[in-house]
């Protein structure tokens, strides 16, 4: 390389913008969907520090000079899947890599996320590069209470990097899913698993008044039951994976029986208790649109969303837990069938978004492109739900983790 | 009625049947047409006569026949029934455990007609769908190309030959789920020489044949001898890359004809797929993994290999896939690069090709049987739903009625045979 060419270089250093601060992002959009204040044509999100501080039209919003400029035609806030198990059920399916479901008993809400999230699975990174940003997820379906979810970003090397939420909910399951034939490790009918369920929840009850009492420092600590007292203070909602409507039922009774904060979750049945649902003031996490129809299962239908959303009861999507191919459904995919059938595109990404974080508790920092909340978006070159429309980028915090064309 | 006139009669009869030819006749004019074969018609006209397609052309260039009864699609889009290389609805369980390789057996004698899957599949637009044995075996069975019509028995369904002879294809695998305790192969080596050692047997078989000898007869060899003379295609389930060459290097060896089936590393080895000439039916699922061998599937797959030059067709595998939503697998696969037109041609035309059912189904060509579907936009939008489904000129699917959109949409009574909602409804 001569001197020239080297001066030249030097040069062109000099012109380079000064390195993009960490956190620090603007993205443009044709079609900007803030989801609590509507649609901004041509408009303009300014993140500094990971956190929104400008959401406007082109015209109003100035961005600051050597900020790093995205574009895209449509941009939503970052999605949220409201229930699945990436991070513990890993993408390779072999025994290794399944940590979403202890199978030695029935009871154990124990069982936490933050052990068992591996935050360089595959499948993260796989739901990010589609504009998910936030995940629900933690101890699956299968077992009556198989133990806590937390909610996440999809960003991060370890699980601290991760977590926004490190108690969530505690997960259980009613119906076919949670009773084996054996009777030992599972309930081998619906009413045994309903009691086994009522059990629990009356021995924290116990464990709670006992340390209430004088005695109660004496009490040693049983983590089983400070899992269930976080239930019954309504501290953490009891997350019930149910599908048929006598499953349903049974959730809402029990819940109401102990006075828990109940989330329903599948529900392939709810078409047909709407009004019960919606008396409870019992928010729906509804089955991935594609799951397949069978077993418990076997009724659902592709518009529940719609009729659910319809009737007032508050939704979201979820991926779900596959046991074999595709190991994840993604939550995008998953709400542009929805909104295919009776669910109208903006309330489908309401639920995609705001209505997910409303249901998990986290409103206040994501869900909506709004100054003061997190930086998290996904950028479309397209109406987001269609087959052949791409993500283009997903910013979290301020940060651009995908710029996959998928 | 007795005639007066004999000569009476004779006109009567003539003017019956001119009139019966004239209302046994359906045009459907004005869709957005899409005959595949051709460049897609903006206003087009399908005429249909006796379960085949008599015309096909843009409006004013084809005739409608006086008396026939003229539907009006303007606005919709119409194209050929889809064609499914790789079903599992209605069960279907062909070999048993007993052994890794078992060609006598065939999925025909297995297949539950009343399977609410038959509907879901219809309600997707497919018509013709090749309902294989399952993967477990070296070599699972016969598998049976069937016509979706509305019937009660299997033998309704059967695509059959001019002699009458069932139509179908033999159903094998390799990789890891045909491993299994013995009798069962434990590795890819000892997989490949159980095959090799089964079509030896076979050529042994024909040479005794040949020989005049006193043979006792064997299914199994005769089902061998017909995939080593080409007249059964071999359907052959396979997803690593050095599985897959191993699947062409056995056809090499043998002669004998095949389709690679889901092929999920088909990108890896694209290449060799092309330059051997082989078909190709794939699979996209929504995300990687999920079993070992398939931790690389991608999106990308039908346009690597249409750009490599290879056949490429789509198959549901359903469950794996929902046959209602067949169409959006071709959607995804465009949106990971595959041209519209090759992803329009591996969901009809080039399936039944792989089926060797390209000269009846797969495109709107006068002759060809009247298997096409009216969708209510265009065919790669999440947006558009099939409104309707029609099999050799028969309807069998109408979103417009109550218990068809059941099986499109979903809900109470979906899932049970349809036995129990159908009886003695109008039947």
């Amino acid at each position: 390389m001569g001197l020239s060419r080297i001066a030249a270089l030097a040069f062109a250093l000099t012109l380079l913008p000064l390195p993009a601060q960490a956190g620090d992002v603007a993205v443009r959009a044709a079609r900007l969907h803030t989801v609590s204040g509507g649609v901004i044509e041509n408009g303009v999100v300014v993140i500094e520090d990971g956190v929104i501080v400008a959401v406007g039209p082109a015209s109003e919003v100035s961005v600051p000079a050597g900020v790093r400029v995205l574009e895209a035609a449509v941009v939503t806030p970052g999605l949220v899947d409201a229930h699945t198990v990436v991070g513990l059920s890993g993408y390779l399916n072999q025994p290794h890599d399944q940590d979403q479901l202890e199978r030695s008993a029935p009871l154990q809400p124990e069982l936490r996320a933050l052990d068992a999230y591996n935050a360089r699975e595959a499948l993260v990174e796989w739901v990010r590069s589609f504009g998910v940003t936030t995940l629900h997820t933690g101890h699956g379906p299968g077992a009556v209470v198989s133990g806590e979810t937390m909610i996440v970003k999809t960003r991060g090397d370890t699980v601290d990097e991760a977590v926004v939420v490190p108690r969530a909910m505690i997960a259980a399951t009613l119906g076919d899913a949670a009773t084996g034939e054996d009777g030992e490790s599972a309930p081998g009918t619906r009413g045994k698993a309903a009691a086994l369920l009522r059990g629990l929840l009356v021995e924290g009850r116990d464990y709670v008044a006992k340390k209430a009492g004088e005695e109660g420092s004496k009490v040693p600590t049983n983590l089983r039951l400070e899992a269930v007292a976080r239930l019954l203070s309504r501290e953490v909602p009891l997350l019930v994976t149910v599908q048929r409507h006598h499953d349903i039922a049974t959730a809402l009774r029990i819940a109401g029986e102990f006075d828990l904060r109940l989330v329903l979750d599948g529900a392939a049945e709810a078409f047909l208790l709407v009004d019960e649902i919606r008396a409870a003031g019992v928010p729906v996490v509804v089955h991935a649109t594609m799951k397949r129809a069978t077993g418990d299962a076997e009724s659902l239908s592709l518009e529940t969303a719609g009729i659910l959303d319809g009737a007032g009861i508050p939704i979201a999507f979820q991926s779900g837990y596959e046991s074999y191919v595709p190991k994840t459904r993604v939550v995008l995919l998953e709400a542009a069938i929805a909104a295919a059938n009776g669910l109208s595109r903006d309330r489908t990404l309401h639920a995609l978004t705001l209505g997910a974080a409303e249901i998990l508790g986290i409103d206040d920092r994501i869900g909506s492109l709004e100054v003061g909340k997190d930086g998290d978006l996904a950028l479309y070159d397209g109406d987001p739900f269609e087959y052949t429309t791409h993500c283009v980028g997903t910013v979290i915090e301020g940060d651009v983790v995908s710029e996959t064309r998928r | 009625m007795r005639p007066s006139h004999p000569f009476v009669l004779a006109i009567a009869l003539v003017v019956s049947s001119s009139l019966a030819w004239a209302q046994d006749t359906t045009a459907f004019v004005g869709a957005r047409l899409i005959p595949i074969t051709g460049p897609e018609l903006e206003h087009g006209v399908l005429v249909i006569r006796d379960g085949k397609i008599a015309a096909v052309g843009a409006r004013g260039s084809v005739e409608i026949p006086a008396g026939a009864t003229v539907v009006d699609v303007r606005g919709k889009v119409l194209m050929p029934g889809l064609v499914d290389t790789h079903s599992h609805v209605g069960g279907g369980w062909a070999a048993d455990s007993s052994a890794p390789i078992q060609p006598d057996v065939s999925v025909y004698d297995a297949i539950d007609v009343r399977s609410p899957g038959f509907q879901r599949a219809q309600a997707g637009g497919i018509t013709t769908a090749n309902v294989m044995p399952g993967s477990g075996h070296l070599m699972s069975g016969q598998t049976v190309y069937l016509k979706l019509r509305d019937a009660n028995t299997i033998d309704e369904w059967v695509l059959r030959d001019a002699d009458g002879r069932a139509l179908g294809g033999m159903k094998m695998a390799n990789g890891t789920n045909s491993r299994r305790d013995p009798p069962f192969p434990g590795t890819r080596g000892k997989s490949a020489a159980l095959v090799r050692e089964k079509f030896h047997a076979a050529l042994a078989y024909r040479a005794k044949l040949e020989r005049d000898e006193d043979v006792d007869r064997d299914l199994g060899m005769e089902a061998l001898l017909e995939v080593l003379d080409g007249e059964r295609i071999v359907h052959h389930h396979t997803h690593r890359h050095d599985d897959i060459l191993t699947v062409l290097r056995l056809r090499e060896e043998f002669g004998f004809r095949v389709v690679l089936h889901h092929v999920s590393d088909a990108w890896k080895v694209a290449d060799e797929i092309a330059a051997a000439g082989v078909p190709s039916s794939i699979i996209l699922v929504d995300s990687p993994g999920g079993k070992l061998e398939a931790r690389h599937v991608g999106y990308e797959s039908g346009g690597v290999l249409e750009r490599a030059g290879a056949k490429v067709a789509f198959h549901t595998d359903d469950w794996i896939t929902d046959s209602r939503l067949f169409l959006r697998m071709a959607a995804l696969a465009v949106r990971a690069g595959m041209t519209r037109e090759g992803a329009l041609e591996a969901l009809t035309l080039a399936p039944a090709e792989m089926l060797d059912l390209g000269d009846r189904i797969g495109s709107l060509e006068a002759e060809k049987d009247a298997d096409f579907i009216v969708l209510d936009g265009d065919p790669f939008s999440v947006y558009t739903k099939v409104l309707e489904t029609w099999v050799d000129g028969q309807r069998v699917f109408d979103r417009t009625q109550e218990k068809d959109r059941l099986w499109a949409v979903g809900g109470l009574g979906a899932g049970e045979p349809r036995a129990t909602t159908a009886c003695c409804d109008g039947e």
